[in-house]
């Protein structure tokens, strides 16, 4: 699953989807997927990377990760064709 | 300073109040136009358009007859302008009075006043009352519509489009109705206001984009900006808006453009439905007054189209700044009344 490319992310996790001129805040854990997504790592890889830094239960952040998948797909920011 | 060519420049519309008129946007962006020493003229219908007030915008304004006074009193008056100001581009920023405008820019020419408008049959291609057969033609989507005189025509449309339905006035306004009361009381409305006929319209649902563009009136493409409304008053002006990366939004304006020769500059008010279909709610005949943002995103429209009025040649705009955001302030000016009695009494400040 991958983000669309043209989303500008600021430091402070404002998401702003050029195309559509939407925009969101992101708390901090949201803002670490988005920039990993943006980095091109696998889920996987944005799971163990989450797990490394918060002090959670794996299925806390398997639960998480999803549903945060899930509002992003819900709000037309994710690629439905790889780009 | 003293290398730069002076120009005269007279825009209407300063009417910047909540349902502004673009004039008051159209002259900031004018005054930017490189290489020209600019004076703007201001021409106004009422003696409270902020517009004639606000320090920076005209450099002085002159009252004009209404458009429902005709072409001669409007010439007449223009005549007078132009003796003391010797104007070299006139920029209409209301539909209502584009037509009076059309039909003088001939006299106008041969004052020394350019203008960069589109032709009679441009203008009523795009009209309300014409555009869902204008867009059925070029394959434009469009919401179906039913034109009508009379408000006993009201139920038989209901039957047809089902609530919500929008009821739309000759010029300007338009009421979402999801009762026949409220069509109804809309329909009385809109008449008194604006005359008839009534346009009823086919609701659509989804985000409104509006483009703001300029042709040169040869089929070509000068500057096309997508901007997305993010704060809306409730007569539907945007009051905060933000430039779109929208390749699709662009080729709307190329193609309609292209499929018009359009003359002039232009705002396409579309909506975009959850499954990205553009529909055409309206296409403006000219400038609208959110369009200071083209300036501010990179896009000069007004200062291109002094250019193309006075002959130049204007190469296309290619690109610019996405997430260029404009908001919509109101600010209480401070006055003597002399100045409004002055121009309410002379005409001119």
């Amino acid at each position: 699953m991958k983000i669309l490319t043209n989303i500008a992310v600021s430091e402070s996790g404002y998401l702003f989807n050029p195309t559509n001129g939407d925009s969101f805040s992101s708390n901090l854990v949201a803002t670490d997927i988005i920039t990993l997504m943006k980095q091109n790592k696998t889920s996987d890889e944005i799971k163990k990377a989450l797990q490394a830094k918060y002090d959670v239960e794996k299925s806390t952040i398997e639960r998480d990760y999803d549903e945060f998948i899930q509002e992003l797909g819900d709000n037309y920011l994710l690629s439905t064709d790889g780009k | 300073m003293g290398s730069k060519k002076k120009i005269t420049v007279a825009v209407t519309g300063l009417n910047a109040v909540d349902s502004p008129g673009p004039g008051v946007a159209v002259a900031r962006g004018v005054r930017e136009l490189e290489g020209y020493d600019v004076r703007i003229i201001g021409l106004s219908y009422e003696a409270l358009e902020p517009g004639i007030y606000m320090d920076g915008i005209a450099d002085k304004t002159y009252q004009i007859p209404y458009p429902s006074a005709g072409s001669e009193s409007l010439m007449m008056r223009l005549e007078y302008i132009n003796e003391q100001e010797k104007i070299d581009v006139l920029i209409p920023n209301f539909d209502a009075e584009l037509y009076n405008f059309i039909k003088l820019s001939p006299k106008l020419k041969e004052m020394g006043i350019n203008t960069y408008m589109p032709t009679t049959e441009q203008f009523e291609a795009r009209d309300k009352v014409n555009l869902y057969a204008f867009c059925q033609k070029h394959g434009f989507y469009v919401p179906r519509d039913k034109t009508i005189y009379n408000v006993s025509e009201l139920p038989a449309v209901a039957a047809h489009f089902n609530y919500p339905m929008v009821v739309k006035g000759k010029y300007y306004e338009a009421v979402v109705c999801q009762t026949l009361d409220q069509a109804q009381k809309a329909f009385h409305k809109l008449e008194a206001k604006w005359g008839l006929p009534i346009i009823v319209q086919e609701y659509i649902s989804g985000t409104e984009i509006n483009v703001a563009a300029l042709g040169d009136g040869h089929g070509e493409t000068v500057s096309a900006v997508p901007m997305r409304k993010l704060f809306i008053t409730d007569k539907g002006k945007a009051w905060a808006g933000v430039t779109l990366e929208d390749s699709r939004l662009v080729k709307l304006a190329k193609d309609f453009i292209k499929a018009t020769n359009w003359r002039g500059g232009f705002e396409l008010e579309l909506m975009v439905t959850t499954d990205g279909r553009p529909y055409f709610m309206e296409i403006n005949p000219r400038f609208p007054a959110w369009i200071y943002l083209t300036v501010g995103a990179g896009q000069n429209q007004p200062a291109a189209l002094v250019k193309l009025a006075m002959g130049e040649k204007v190469k296309p705009y290619e690109t610019y700044e996405v997430g260029k955001t404009f908001i919509r302030y109101s600010w209480d000016m401070i006055i003597d009344i002399e100045q409004f009695q002055h121009f309410s009494a002379f005409g001119e400040n």
